[in-house]
């Protein structure tokens, strides 16, 4: 039997290779519109404005308390009820972007503020604009902290993207699910969807490691 | 929508929802001690001079690090009873988050281990401590006090992930939250409830690790 559905399992292969680029087509679109929105409340939440940074800090911990299979029911069967209809791939996206803007939006923040002042306090001195200090000051120096939790951060995102099967997104674990309906061999099925997911996720992983080790050693260097 | 919100079905509901709340509480718990138990066996051998057993582990944390949870989740719903191994839901489920999080939990010990300077551990053989000695003494106050944060985090994380076991039909609030819009079609009453039990869980857990970071003063290794 198990040949029989291994052939079985190879002939679906395509439909694997379909829900895999799925994936990618959902976390990819996520990740680019998460970081960019995640980098803007960063910058709000590091900033001295007293309202923004405490109104952003309640919506990051909202969604940080509370799980993203919930989220994503939120936004999928609770929108429509407000008037704005959504088909499961755009509900995926949204729901995917905030959670990625959200865990960005924090380590945004805290390189931010791992910048030290002095540096802020002698471009002031230099009469640099805000956003000059930003742009040449500040961000340079606060990517050493960001970029590896940022990228460790895109795998976790990558992963969670699988939550998003619950509402109907064919994806590779969604694909995974329907052809265990058919193929009841479910070692091997879902065996393929994780060495899917791992042909996804390990090249991160490992660069989020190699950021990591240049990063601090380019710290000790200064 | 405030006006539409029914007030009333929640409250009708309220027994069911306590009753899963108390349902994520104790999976959580279980799974969460669990996670802890692998994580130090797993860290263990991720650290040991034999080749071979750091190996197992070291495919063990990466292989679970580099698939999502839910993907894991139906390779033992699936796998194993197509290998003749029939669990109650609830048993594959915690089983699923132990191992799950026990890969993490190994991640997090062994950092907090290795943050310690080996002449530590050499000053306390000089000493004269043995072995359990410099562990009660030396090693653990300061792994612990590093890693309290991250453990927190990680317990946090295994909550929320613990939504993801209502997909193989486990009764708990994300559960709870599918019933209501299925039963009675109210997604916004059903999931908004949900959501504010989980935040019950991430504020309890969130105090305890700013109280802990407070009170448990560790000095950092170095």
């Amino acid at each position: 039997m198990w040949g029989f559905y291994f052939n079985e399992l190879i002939r679906s292969l395509p439909f694997f290779i379909k829900g895999l680029w799925m994936t990618v087509a959902v976390s990819g679109l996520s990740l680019i519109m998460g970081t960019i929105i995640g980098f803007i409340w960063g910058i709000l939440r590091a900033s001295r404005n007293k309202i923004l940074r405490s109104l952003i800090g309640a919506w990051v911990d909202l969604i940080r308390g509370t799980p993203f299979l919930v989220q994503v029911f939120i936004v999928f069967f609770i929108l429509p009820g407000i008037g704005i209809e959504l088909e499961a791939f755009p509900a995926a996206v949204i729901a995917l972007t905030n959670l990625a803007a959200c865990f960005i939006c924090e380590i945004v923040a805290g390189g931010i503020l791992a910048v030290s002042s002095g540096q802020r306090e002698a471009a002031t001195a230099s009469g640099l604009s805000a956003y000059q200090q930003l742009r040449h000051i500040i961000l340079p120096q606060a990517m050493r902290t960001i970029l590896p939790p940022l990228v460790g951060q895109y795998v976790l995102l990558v992963k969670d993207s699988s939550v998003v099967s619950a509402i109907g997104v064919v994806d590779v674990t969604r694909v995974g699910w329907l052809t265990v309906q058919r193929i009841p061999e479910g070692i091997m099925v879902f065996g393929l969807v994780g060495i899917l997911y791992f042909i996804v996720c390990y090249p991160l992983i490992n660069l989020s490691n190699i950021l990591e080790r240049r990063m601090t050693v380019g710290a000790t260097r200064l | 929508m405030l006006e539409a919100f029914n007030f009333r079905v929640i409250l009708e509901y309220m027994p069911l929802y306590l009753q899963c709340f108390l349902a994520t509480l104790w999976l959580s718990a279980l799974s969460l001690l669990g996670a802890l138990l692998v994580g130090i066996i797993a860290c263990t051998m991720r650290l040991s001079k034999s080749r071979v057993v750091s190996s197992i582990s070291g495919v063990y944390i990466e292989s679970i690090r580099s698939t999502p949870l839910l993907a894991q989740l139906y390779f033992f719903y699936f796998g194993l009873p197509s290998i003749g191994i029939m669990l109650p839901e609830w048993v594959t489920g915690v089983f699923a988050l132990t191992l799950n999080s026990g890969a993490y939990y190994a991640e997090i010990v062994r950092s907090g281990i290795q943050a310690i300077p080996s002449g530590q551990i050499e000053a306390g053989i000089a000493s004269g401590l043995n072995y359990f000695q410099r562990m009660r003494y030396i090693i653990l106050p300061q792994a612990l006090g590093m890693t309290i944060r991250p453990m927190l985090g990680q317990a946090i994380v295994l909550v929320k992930d613990s939504s993801l076991l209502s997909l193989i039909s486990i009764m708990e609030l994300t559960r709870a939250g599918q019933l209501l819009t299925s039963d009675r079609f109210m997604p916004a009453e059903g999931f908004l409830t949900t959501a504010a039990f989980y935040l019950i869980i991430y504020y309890m857990l969130k105090g305890f690790s700013s109280w802990s970071e407070k009170r448990l003063i560790f000095r950092e290794a170095h």
